[in-house]
């Protein structure tokens, strides 16, 4: 073989390793939270609330916690995103103030989450007085998943071909008419796996709950908005730095973390699946 | 659910379908804006509950002092140089990890890689992206901490090298993601080019596609920096946080705990007594983050945008 | 698109018709270092009495004693003292803190087995964290740097140590350390360190050596592993666990913190590495009527 050959032998070699690399971290993730949290999750561990200092029992109320929160957060940041989405794509056109709209949007997704955090701690648990609450903490969470709704809702937008709109409006149908009988309904599926992986995330942070409503214990689940709750990923955070007996509780963080990891592999994989499936039927 | 009829709408006569287009349209016309207030919003609060802290601290004392010790015994001292140090750190650690791996790996999903392999390799890849921040930090506590402490003969491996490593596992799949886009809309023709003239391609990829896509390449690295210094669990969990300024350039001092701007404001907020100098103080802490974060989006928007217009 | 709409509409009117039927509960929020403690008395007393309901939360002792001053929990936890500024925003509130000491926490030195040091005054340990003190021979141990080991300084811990041993500034030499069990582990690694922690960490832990302490030059010295002596007030480095209620407690607060107080609380406290409250601290608890 030429020098040269053996030269993109090698520097393809190189490149392998690259990806091999970051291959492995997410193996390294996956396998030691799974080889060494399996076998804590139990019936009892998914269903039951912590006990005895937090050293035993489950963590029932930190998963209910976690949904009832990502619930609201879709609550707010789904019908903002998509409408702004929808205003982007179908209504403006491309002049000063929708380029700053979109530039807003790309600096919102880089702002740090514990900026969000601050922004709750004073917008919504001291001015509006929501206090650490479920609501606080959906608020700021709600308006961090908001620039990840917007991006993918305009992908989606974007994939319905114009005729179906120039159809819609020829027959003299209003603009909104249009939007809402030929193009949502094509472009909903699409809107929805986008919004699902961000809420995927949002259930993930921590910093932006720290100090707006995450609890360190609660015997039970929260029955109102106004509750303070316990989530998965904070839980997570306590287990393995603020708790008093650290090493006794271990296998439980392990467990948490597996639970927690677990949900957001879950949900990416089927998001996947039903994105792969899209693709599939707009090709026929 | 798809085929919903114009007549599952009837009429109302009470306003005029074009006065009712004009409201929908400017209903949409306020929830586009709503982003840009949001923006403004948390620049204009952070400055707002910041400047009451320089009532007590000058700001010279704020931006040049090496001590951070807002509880002192003595005399409380703001300082945040040694957090812009430790921040900085852990940064460029995880980068000097992330950029080769990055693009290294980019550049094989681009132009190595069949497109079935590229199919599952890119899905996987953005899974790393959806692994939640204090799961990595966990990991840096179980994980990487004692592999640290090991290697390096410490007795404890929460510190800025744990940091970087775990910060760079992050910054990895939006470096991967964005240069593969970046080196993908370079035109085929530059790669024909190339191969006509006798080049591998391997020296395609190295001497004409990277440089073809280098503007892209940095907003992607910058686009990675933005994630690492905005990141907050994983450094609160796996860098040992001590306040101290950093000593010892660069062993020392990377084998040493940091704390970063982020960590700072995630372990004092919540014991400071609210609307206290020290309660302020975070959130000037938190405008700068929220400053430098912007300033390097803003960047590498501004090269991402030139870039697509140029190969659009 | 019509039953996602319906779907929203009617997981709203849920979450909405939920908040109306919110429990009555107790709310106790505040610092982390007191979480582990009232957690478990309170899991004791729902045990007692399963009608009542007590929610712990943490955040820190800022975020219980604002809660506290905006009535938004009957009681709060802090590991320090109210803040002057933080009385004043209560009283504009119309809010009067009352505190309440519920246990002791002992605070032990620790030192590695392999130093021959087994005891200090509580000068000596000042002077050791302040920086004065770098090397273990100024202090009659063997020629060997001091590594000190504290924790964050938004731990209680830190700041109890720092006014009431060090009465100064901490060396900036002293590792920080996130936790507890950190430092434990790290004393037990390091053989020319000295750390402080909980006396709960140290109960049952071998590979180190807990320091006794006595208050000055030519006292007495004392181990915080004696239950009798931090009672009396011997061990010197020892501080009171507070509670802060709005004006005199009544009903369901009072119910719970004379449960805190009472023999059965205080055993609760003791199993969970904490001290029963000294008689000085009974007579200022006797100032609420408790």
């Amino acid at each position: 073989m030429k020098a040269r050959q053996w030269q993109q032998l090698i520097g393809f070699g190189t490149l392998k390793i690259c990806v091999a690399f970051v291959l492995l971290a997410l193996i390294i993730i996956a396998w030691d939270i799974y080889s060494k949290g399996h076998s804590v999750i139990t019936w009892e561990f998914l269903t039951a609330a912590p006990r005895n200092g937090m050293t035993e029992g489950g963590i029932y109320p930190a998963i209910v916690g976690t949904f009832y929160v990502t619930v609201l957060t879709a609550i707010i940041s789904i019908p903002l995103g998509m409408g702004c989405a929808i205003y982007l794509n179908e209504y403006a056109k491309d002049t000063a103030l929708t380029r700053i709209i979109r530039m807003a949007i790309r600096n919102l997704s880089g702002v740090p989450s514990i900026v969000y955090g601050l922004f709750g701690v004073v917008v919504f648990v001291q001015i509006l007085a929501f206090d650490t609450s479920i609501l606080s903490a959906g608020m700021t969470l709600g308006m961090m998943t908001l620039p990840w709704v917007i991006t993918s809702s305009e992908e989606a937008l974007k994939t319905v071909p114009q005729a179906y709109r120039d159809a819609s409006l020829a027959l003299g149908a209003t603009k909104w008419q249009t939007i809402w009988t030929n193009v949502l309904p094509y472009a909903v599926p699409g809107m929805l796996t986008g919004t699902i992986l961000g809420l995927a995330r949002a259930a993930g942070e921590t910093a932006p709950i720290l100090f707006t409503g995450a609890a360190f214990f609660l015997p039970f689940v929260p029955k109102s908005l106004s509750d303070q709750f316990m989530a998965l990923p904070y839980h997570l955070y306590i287990m393995s730095t603020q708790h008093h007996a650290i090493a006794k509780v271990r296998p439980l963080a392990y467990g948490t973390a597996l639970v927690l990891i677990g949900l957001v592999f879950i949900i990416n994989l089927v998001a996947f699946v039903i994105r792969y499936q899209l693709r599939k039927t707009k090709l026929e | 659910m798809k085929a919903i009829a114009l007549t599952d709408n009837p009429p109302k006569r009470l306003f005029s379908t074009a006065f009712k287009d004009k409201c929908v349209h400017a209903v949409f016309f306020i929830n586009g804006m709503l982003v840009v207030l949001l923006l403004g919003g948390i620049f204009l609060l952070l400055i707002q509950t910041s400047i009451p802290a320089f009532q007590e601290v000058s700001i010279v004392e704020f931006l040049t002092s090496t001590n951070w010790n807002p509880t002192s015994y003595v005399k409380a001292s703001y300082g945040i140089i040694p957090m812009l140090v430790s921040t900085f750190m852990v940064t460029v650690g995880a980068l000097a990890i992330a950029i080769p791996i990055g693009i290294g790996a980019a550049a094989y999903l681009s132009d190595v890689a069949s497109p079935r392999v590229r199919e599952i390799l890119k899905p996987t890849i953005e899974m790393l992206a959806a692994v939640p921040s204090v799961v990595i930090g966990f990991l840096g506590i179980v994980f990487v901490g004692p592999l640290i402490a090991k290697f390096f003969n410490i007795y404890n491996g929460l510190n800025a090298i744990n940091g970087s490593v775990l910060l760079a596992v992050m910054a990895l799949p939006t470096i991967i993601s964005i240069s593969e886009d970046a080196l993908s809309s370079v035109p085929y023709s530059y790669d024909q080019a190339s191969l006509a003239l006798g080049a591998t391609k391997w020296q395609t990829v190295i001497r004409v596609k990277i440089p073809a896509a280098l503007s892209g390449i940095i907003a992607a690295c910058m686009l990675g920096m933005g994630r690492a210094i905005g990141e907050t669990m994983t450094v609160l969990m796996a860098t040992g946080c001590a306040p101290a300024m950093p000593e010892g350039f660069p062993f020392e001092a990377f084998l040493g705990s940091v704390r970063t701007l982020t960590s700072s404001i995630a372990i004092e907020l919540g014991e400071v007594a609210y609307n206290t100098t020290h309660y302020y103080a975070l959130f000037a802490l938190g405008l700068v983050l929220f400053v430098i974060t912007f300033v390097i989006n803003l960047i590498s928007d501004i090269i991402l945008h030139n870039f697509e217009k140029v190969h659009r | 698109m019509r039953n996602l709409v319906k779907l929203a509409i009617i997981g709203l009117a849920v979450l909405v018709a939920q908040t109306a039927s919110a429990q009555e509960m107790l709310q106790i929020k505040g610092s982390d270092t007191l979480i582990n403690l009232v957690q478990k008395l309170s899991e004791e007393y729902m045990k007692k009495y399963p009608s009542n309901y007590v929610a712990v939360t943490g955040g820190g002792s800022g975020t219980g004693v604002a809660a506290l001053i905006n009535q938004k929990c009957d009681i709060a936890n802090a590991s320090r003292l109210m803040k002057p500024k933080e009385i004043k925003m209560a009283k504009d509130n119309g809010v009067t803190a009352n505190r309440i000491v519920i246990a002791m926490d002992g605070l032990s030195v620790i030192v590695n087995p392999e130093n021959p040091i087994t005891q200090l005054t509580k000068d000596e340990i000042g002077a050791i964290f302040r920086g004065d003190v770098k090397n273990w021979s100024e202090i009659g141990g063997p020629d060997m740097p001091i590594n000190m080991y504290g924790r964050q300084s938004n731990s209680g811990t830190f700041v109890f140590f720092q006014d009431y041993v060090l009465k100064g500034d901490y060396s900036a030499k002293m590792n920080r350390m996130n936790g507890n069990a950190q430092i434990v582990e790290a004393v037990k690694s390091d053989k020319s360190a000295i750390g402080y922690v909980g006396v709960g960490y140290v109960k049952d832990a071998t590979g180190l050596t807990v320091v006794s302490v006595a208050s000055k030059r030519g006292g007495e010295y004392a181990s915080p592993l004696n239950s009798a002596d931090v009672k009396s007030g011997k061990y010197p480095i020892a501080r009171p666990l507070n509670q802060y209620v709005a004006g005199i407690p009544e009903g369901a607060i009072r119910k719970f913190l004379e449960f805190e107080l009472s023999p059965e609380g205080q055993r609760i406290v003791e199993e969970e590495g904490f001290f029963p409250i000294p008689s000085e601290y009974e007579e200022f608890n006797s100032q609420v009527g408790l």
